[in-house]
């Protein structure tokens, strides 16, 4: 991998956070409404302003000035790493983005564990067994997974293990306990993305060659599958890296309102409602550049895996999985 | 790549917002990854919870309450949500109180108090030995500073402003004596001195900007209790004060207050609020949905509520709108709606309105003879204005339609059972909910001919400030009969006098139609079997001095 090919990554990646900001930005000024009478009426009561004392307000945060020279204003302190202060909270940007992460993190990270184990073992299964029945059956959970409103599924959950069963609490970040059910409300899509992708790559990989060798030289279904052609089957899956990532992001927002956590998803949710723009550029920009980074070790990540990639060299080139596991397969056939 | 992944994903869950039955509009639809809805506040309020029985007090504890919004600016000087005046009654005391049940006002940081009769000059005489959560002592200086910074924060602080509208001097002749002298009479300010939006800070606090006030760092009081964490979306935690020992002359005891603490936290499903209430993991949820009521109190809990004093839900005509600038529309809109029907769709616990005022606030006069529902009185007043019948029922005048949309952002259905009632005389109201802040920034335009909300004061006075010419001027009117009217009631400090003639200028106010009440803005709040003594102050937001927790009673 040639530093040039890291480097024209690199401005790829500055370009899409560019486009982010400037499309967010136009559209938020585009919103009807005004963030200055917004901050001022956070109370919701009818109220009238004094118009002189609105309009120091509205220079102070450089509203008054045309459309062009805010968004070069904004430009001008990005550059700077200055995200700004959040109108409604007063707090810096950054501040705000960085109390919020961790609890989002923890939830992502907990949610996606649990989606990689459960998302494996039902490809997995369905794969292994010899039923057919059990196959249709375990292979239609995707389907069902992604379907199920994650509100809904949040709501039952705490019915049920919350309110009806005191096992586990209901609210708040604090306590381990309580990053339980959240978690395994966001990883019931991860886990239907992941379940999906695993079970037609394994399949894939089944009806080849390098199969009948392995099995003709005694190894068992089970262990064949989870020693040759799970780690062939897993490559097609890294690259929903990146779909996995929005998927838990913009999940983030249903189930952290609905379990009342504190998190990313709460905070953009609550700086869109309140107009707040600088936070919500902050948390558009924020979740940009995670996505431009995870994409990028995901590309990276190929040739580490996949030898034949190695001297492919800056060439990277998707290809389906049926490809891999071909290509896999005779390498695998090789000994 | 990456954009078209993002949106893939962001269209699966805004199917999942809109199940969350909020609020749709175009913010939401344009950012659907990032909001699910918004979660507005409905406004909270309720009355005095009657502890049936005479049980002792216990001390201890932390109360767990569960709000529905995150206060977004913690600092009750600068903003007017009930969710955060709520906190800032616990952590400021006021100069005065007022008794919720009378409207008096009684002794709180000061002892007494002696104003001119012209209304222009009110010297307080504060109490002896009162500190600031951070040691230093609360004095004739600390008022004069605290009000000079409400002054300081311009249109930051409009409420704080308009009670000190006209302002000329403080003086501080001793540590223990303030004046304010007003350049005109101003009869509200001795009411205005037991709200929270003039508690006081100590001077460290007025030393920030008003940014750093909003996020509650350093945010300290004389109060009962101290403010000690805010994660927001996460907790607000308050602590209990163990040097207290200036509470109201309305409140229950001395000394420090029951509670070990309280904790907000903002948890904004209602469904979620309920049954953590319901399996007791939160003591008390700010924001009862009606539907929720029969299970809490067949489950022995408790319902609280308290009408917010001041103006009612309404309807408020622009007198520069094209159909709202019509007396016969404006009063034919009063008679058209049948406000004995709208019980049927809020909660038992709230009124429909008798008056502009609520029943809660001192000064209220029974109106509603002026608000008896009479379709057939309404339709002639419109026939008689030129407005006919047109083939789809919906009256028109010289081509113009009467047909109007209101734009609001509250927790309103009753508005839809309205739209209906209306229909039926001919007058098309169209509903759009939006946010917040599409809202405000709406109504500051001033373009709509019909604006709708309420306004919490414990004063009449909130009819002169709201409907006056002079000040908000809320249907953009001239001058006029009204206004000398609401004149008079700042000149003399007489409760009979002033109520006659707020009276006068409800009636007033009405026969105009600058007004369309609908019903009155209740804040239902539920409480857990071990909650005692959670109550209201007169503007119905929480005094949880004398509150405290006992699981003693099974």
């Amino acid at each position: 991998m040639s530093l040039r090919y890291l480097a024209s990554r690199l401005v790829q990646g500055l370009f899409v956070l560019w486009v982010a900001f400037t499309l967010s930005f136009f559209l938020l000024y585009w919103l009807p409404g005004d963030p200055i009478i917004a901050m001022l009426g956070a109370g919701g009561e009818l109220q009238s302003y004094d118009s002189a004392e609105v309009a120091r307000l509205r220079a102070e945060f450089h509203l008054d000035q045309p459309l062009i020279v805010q968004y070069l204003f904004a430009l001008g302190d990005l550059l700077c790493f200055d995200l700004g202060t959040s109108i409604q909270a007063g707090t810096p940007v950054t501040e705000a983005i960085a109390t919020a992460l961790p609890s989002t993190l923890a939830l992502a990270a907990s949610a996606l564990v649990i989606a990689l184990v459960v998302g494996t073992a039902i490809a997995v299964a369905a794969t292994l067994t010899r039923r057919p029945w059990l196959r249709d059956t375990l292979a239609a959970l995707p389907g069902l997974g992604v379907a199920l409103p994650t509100f809904w599924v949040g709501l039952m959950l705490l019915q049920i293990f919350s309110f009806r069963l005191p096992l586990l609490p209901a609210v708040g970040t604090g306590s381990p306990a309580a990053i339980v059910l959240p978690a395994v409300t966001l990883a019931i899509p991860l886990s239907a993305i992941i379940a999906q992708v695993l079970f037609r790559s394994l399949q894939n990989a089944w009806i080849h060659p390098f199969v009948t060798t392995f099995r003709a030289s005694g190894y068992t279904r089970l262990r064949l599958l989870l020693r040759q052609a799970l780690p062939v089957a897993l490559l097609p899956a890294l690259t929903m890296g990146g779909v996995l990532f929005g998927q838990a992001l913009a999940g983030s927002v249903v189930v952290e309102n609905v379990f009342s956590r504190q998190g990313l998803g709460r905070l953009a949710q609550t700086a869109v409602a309140g107009q707040d723009i600088p936070l919500v550029q902050g948390i558009v920009l924020f979740a940009a550049a995670v996505f431009v980074l995870v994409n990028l070790i995901t590309d990276l990540s190929y040739p580490l895996l996949d030898p034949r990639l190695r001297d492919a060299g800056r060439t990277v080139e998707k290809k389906d999985s049926g490809t891999f596991a071909e290509a896999a397969g005779n390498e695998g056939a090789r000994p | 790549m990456t954009f078209a992944e993002m949106s893939a994903s962001e269209f699966v869950h805004s199917t999942d917002t809109r199940r969350m039955g909020t609020a749709e509009n175009r913010a939401g639809v344009l950012l659907a990854a990032l909001a699910a809805g918004s979660l507005l506040l409905t406004g909270c309020s309720g009355s005095a919870q009657a502890d049936g029985e005479n049980a002792t007090p216990q001390d201890g504890g932390v109360l767990k309450v569960a709000y529905d919004v995150d206060p977004t600016c913690l600092d009750g000087q600068q903003v007017g949500q009930n969710v955060t005046l709520n906190i800032t009654r616990q952590i400021t005391d006021s100069l005065t109180d007022q008794d919720p049940k009378t409207g008096e006002i009684k002794p709180w940081l000061a002892q007494s108090w002696d104003v001119s009769d012209d209304a222009k000059t009110f010297t307080f005489h504060l109490r002896d030995g009162v500190k600031f959560q951070d040691g230093t002592d609360f004095t004739s200086a600390s008022v004069k500073e605290n009000i000079e910074a409400i002054e300081d924060l311009g249109a930051k602080a409009t409420i704080g402003q308009s009670y000190i509208d006209g302002l000329t001097s403080i003086e501080t002749p001793d540590e223990q004596t303030v004046t304010f002298s007003f350049d005109k009479a101003n009869a509200q300010f001795l009411q205005a001195t037991s709200t929270m939006n003039l508690g006081f800070y100590s001077s460290k606090t007025l030393k920030q900007t008003a940014e750093q006030r909003c996020t509650g760092k350093d945010l300290v009081g004389t109060g009962p209790f101290a403010l000690d964490k805010v994660e927001h979306n996460k907790a607000i935690i308050l602590k209990r004060n163990d040097d207290y020992d200036w509470p109201s002359s309305l409140a229950g005891h001395d000394g420090p207050a029951h509670l070990d603490g309280i904790e907000f936290s903002i948890v904004p499903e209602a469904s979620v609020r309920n049954g953590s209430l319901l399996s007791g993991q939160v003591d008390v949820d700010t924001s009862v949905q009606s539907q929720d009521e029969k299970t809490l109190e067949a489950q022995g809990l408790d319902i609280v509520s308290r009408a917010n004093p001041g103006v009612v839900y309404n309807l408020v005509p622009k007198t520069t709108g094209a159909i709202a600038s019509d007396k016969a529309v404006r009063k034919a809109l009063i008679k058209g709606i049948d406000r004995e029907q709208l019980n049927t769709v809020v909660s038992d616990h709230q009124a429909p309105a008798t008056s502009v005022l609520a029943k809660s606030t001192p000064g209220y006069e029974d109106l509603s003879a002026a608000l008896a529902y009479d379709p057939d009185g309404a339709k002639k007043l419109l026939d008689d204005a030129g407005w006919k019948p047109g083939a789809d029922g919906i009256r028109v005048k010289d081509g113009t339609k009467l047909s109007t949309t209101l734009t609001y952002w509250q927790d309103a259905p009753f508005l839809e059972l309205v739209q209906q009632q209306l229909r039926t005389i001919g007058f098309d109201l169209q509903l759009e909910k939006k946010t917040i802040a599409e809202v405000t920034a709406l109504q500051a335009e001033g373009k709509e001919d019909f604006t709708f909300g309420n306004l919490t004061r414990s004063d009449a006075d909130i009819l002169r400030n709201y409907f006056g010419a002079k000040e908000q001027n809320a249907n953009s009117r001239k001058p006029g009969e009204i206004d000398e009217i609401l004149a008079r009631t700042t000149e003399t400090l007489d409760e009979d006098e002033r109520k006659a003639d707020f009276t006068e200028a409800a009636e007033l106010i009405l026969d105009e139609g600058y007004s369309i009440p609908i019903v009155e803005l209740t804040g239902i709040v539920g409480t857990g079997r071990d909650v005692h003594d959670f109550s209201f102050e007169a503007s119905s937001r929480y005094q949880l001095y004398d509150t405290w927790l006992g699981g003693d009673q099974g």
